[in-house]
């Protein structure tokens, strides 16, 4: 326990260390004028500017509205993945009639999309969150059909010995085993949604959001400064939605063979 | 009460009558022409070389794989689904009890399908789980217990439901020297005072003659079929060093060891 928790500082501490090292290089080369100021301005006013937008309502708006269509269109991914999944994972009739649309679909790059949706749904919300939900689906789906496929016949064989049924199976067995790999397409998809989001608000344009506020920054003379502290913005909240995802995993699943040893009490024979 | 004594006393009414049965997978034969007939109360011991179909036979018993050939009875009644009376032990406790429930909640699922309610349940779990010696355990989750406390949740979630037939696949196989001795010991405890019917399959000959009335021996694949059948009788309640010294138990042992080779040379 003492050895892992020595490690996990080990790494809190480089991962520290290399973070000031990269910023370092930033501010030292805008510093000595090895490129001009307004291709890349010094680390520290880029971080001074996305804390300062951190008192600024109207920013805050446009935070607010890309992370209501990052919940909304990872809301809807998951409404229909999970379901999906299940359903292809559990009747392989249906995996195999819609095995080659799923394959010809799945390699098409989601923001390639944003000129045809937005043609289609207009430049709204409605644009972004089909495109988000459409992205996010997919990481869901295969995990969804993957984690069922994993699940050990001997459970199921268990449940069927003490006489349950086809639906309890789902329900007992494959579902709370395949739960942990749900989740970790959720948090995959999480982090393909606010691209997404950000992505999709920065070529359509117009209304409100992170990506909004990015583009409009970017057409401003000497915008450099705030685009790159939206472009740090963007990053943090994928940080701490990514951190507080696999927060939630470890505590709603300590039974995987990964978070066993941290939730104290490996099996021992 | 002692093993022989009980043995003669049941030995009329069948539990569990199999007739020709033969199990295969496309061309690769199984088993063979298996007939059997096992009477209440009896502990049943299938022993066999390795991949000899043992596990194989123990699942067309559950009903968890349809008889491609023959019948078999439980209680009087052919076996089509999964029977109601029935209780399965497997020798992998790690992948057979679910991570995700605690111990109680393991034990208590089969009372699900009783229409019990959810503090009838608890209560249920909790006397058996006192009975296998894990009445500390309960609100623990499985991967955090030994390997031999994991096998003993098995068998508390076994016995909740009261079976009148107890299957157990190799149920020991990847313990230690000296939990296996417990366990088997608990068996037998169990056995004495339910007079659960059990089929107990191993491939262990020692263990086989210990915690069986009668053991059963098959060939080595492919189509298995049983090559010896014999009653157990040894004096007294079986002691894990005093039975085992009984000269009766090393003849015993020896004969089961020589039907096991045997088929094993040819």
């Amino acid at each position: 326990m003492s050895v892992r928790r020595l490690r996990g500082r080990q790494e809190l501490w480089l991962g520290l260390l290399g973070v000031l090292l990269a910023f370092g290089v930033c501010e030292a080369v805008s510093r000595a004028g090895l490129v001009r100021r307004s291709y890349l301005p010094p680390a520290t006013e880029v971080l001074g500017r996305a804390v300062e937008l951190a008192g600024d309502p109207v920013f805050l708006d446009g935070i607010g509205a890309t992370l209501r269509a990052w919940a909304l269109g990872l809301g809807l991914a998951c409404a229909i993945a999970v379901p999906l999944g299940l359903l292809l994972g559990s009747v392989p009739l249906v995996d195999t009639a819609t095995r080659a649309i799923v394959e010809l679909l799945r390699p098409l790059p989601s923001v390639a999309l944003i000129p045809l949706v937005s043609l289609l749904l207009g430049s709204g919300t409605e644009t972004e969150v089909a495109l988000i939900t459409y992205a996010s689906v997919w990481p869901i789906l295969f995990n969804t059909v993957y984690g069922l496929g994993e699940t050990d016949p001997l459970a199921k064989d268990t449940l069927r010995a003490f006489g349950f049924g086809r639906l309890a199976v789902l329900l007992r067995a494959e579902l709370p085993a395949t739960a942990p790999f749900i989740a970790a397409g959720i948090r995959i998809s999480a982090a393909v949604a606010l691209i997404l989001a950000v992505a999709t608000e920065i070529l359509s344009g117009f209304g409100e959001g992170l990506g909004i506020f990015i583009a409009q920054a970017g057409l401003a003379t000497d915008g450099t400064r705030d685009v790159l502290a939206g472009v740090v913005w963007a990053g943090t909240l994928g940080l701490v939605v990514n951190g507080l995802l696999v927060w939630g995993e470890r505590r709603l699943f300590p039974w995987t063979p990964e978070h066993r040893e941290a939730a104290g009490g490996g099996a021992r024979v | 009460m002692s093993h022989a004594t009980r043995t003669q006393e049941q030995g009329t009414e069948r539990m569990l009558q199999l007739t020709a049965v033969g199990q295969h997978y496309g061309d690769h034969r199984v088993l063979h022409d298996i007939t059997l007939t096992v009477p209440a109360g009896q502990l049943l011991c299938v022993v066999g070389p390795s991949g000899c179909g043992k596990s194989t036979l123990l699942r067309t018993i559950a009903g968890l794989l349809p008889a491609r050939e023959g019948t078999v009875t439980i209680d009087g009644a052919p076996v089509t689904g999964v029977p109601d009376s029935l209780a399965v032990v497997f020798q992998d406790y790690g992948r057979s009890l679910f991570p995700w429930l605690t111990v109680r909640d393991n034990v208590a699922l089969p009372l699900r399908r009783r229409g019990l309610g959810r503090a009838e349940r608890r209560a249920e779990a909790d006397r058996i789980l006192d009975r296998v010696g894990l009445s500390g355990a309960a609100r623990r989750h499985p991967w955090q217990l030994s390997g031999g406390m994991q096998q003993r949740v098995a068998i508390a979630r076994a016995l909740v439901c009261r079976p009148t037939l107890l299957l157990m696949d190799e149920p020991f196989g990847s313990l230690d020297a000296q939990t296996r001795e417990d366990l088997e010991d608990l068996l037998l405890e169990v056995h004495r005072t339910d007079g659960t019917t059990i089929v107990f399959v191993t491939h262990d000959i020692d263990e086989s003659v210990y915690v069986g009335d009668r053991v059963v021996v098959l060939s080595p694949g492919p189509g298995s079929r049983i090559v010896r059948d014999l009653p157990v009788r040894l004096r007294g309640q079986r002691d894990q060093i005093a039975t085992r010294g009984l000269p009766e138990f090393v003849a015993l042992r020896a004969e089961v060891g020589r039907a096991v080779r045997s088929r094993e040379a040819e």
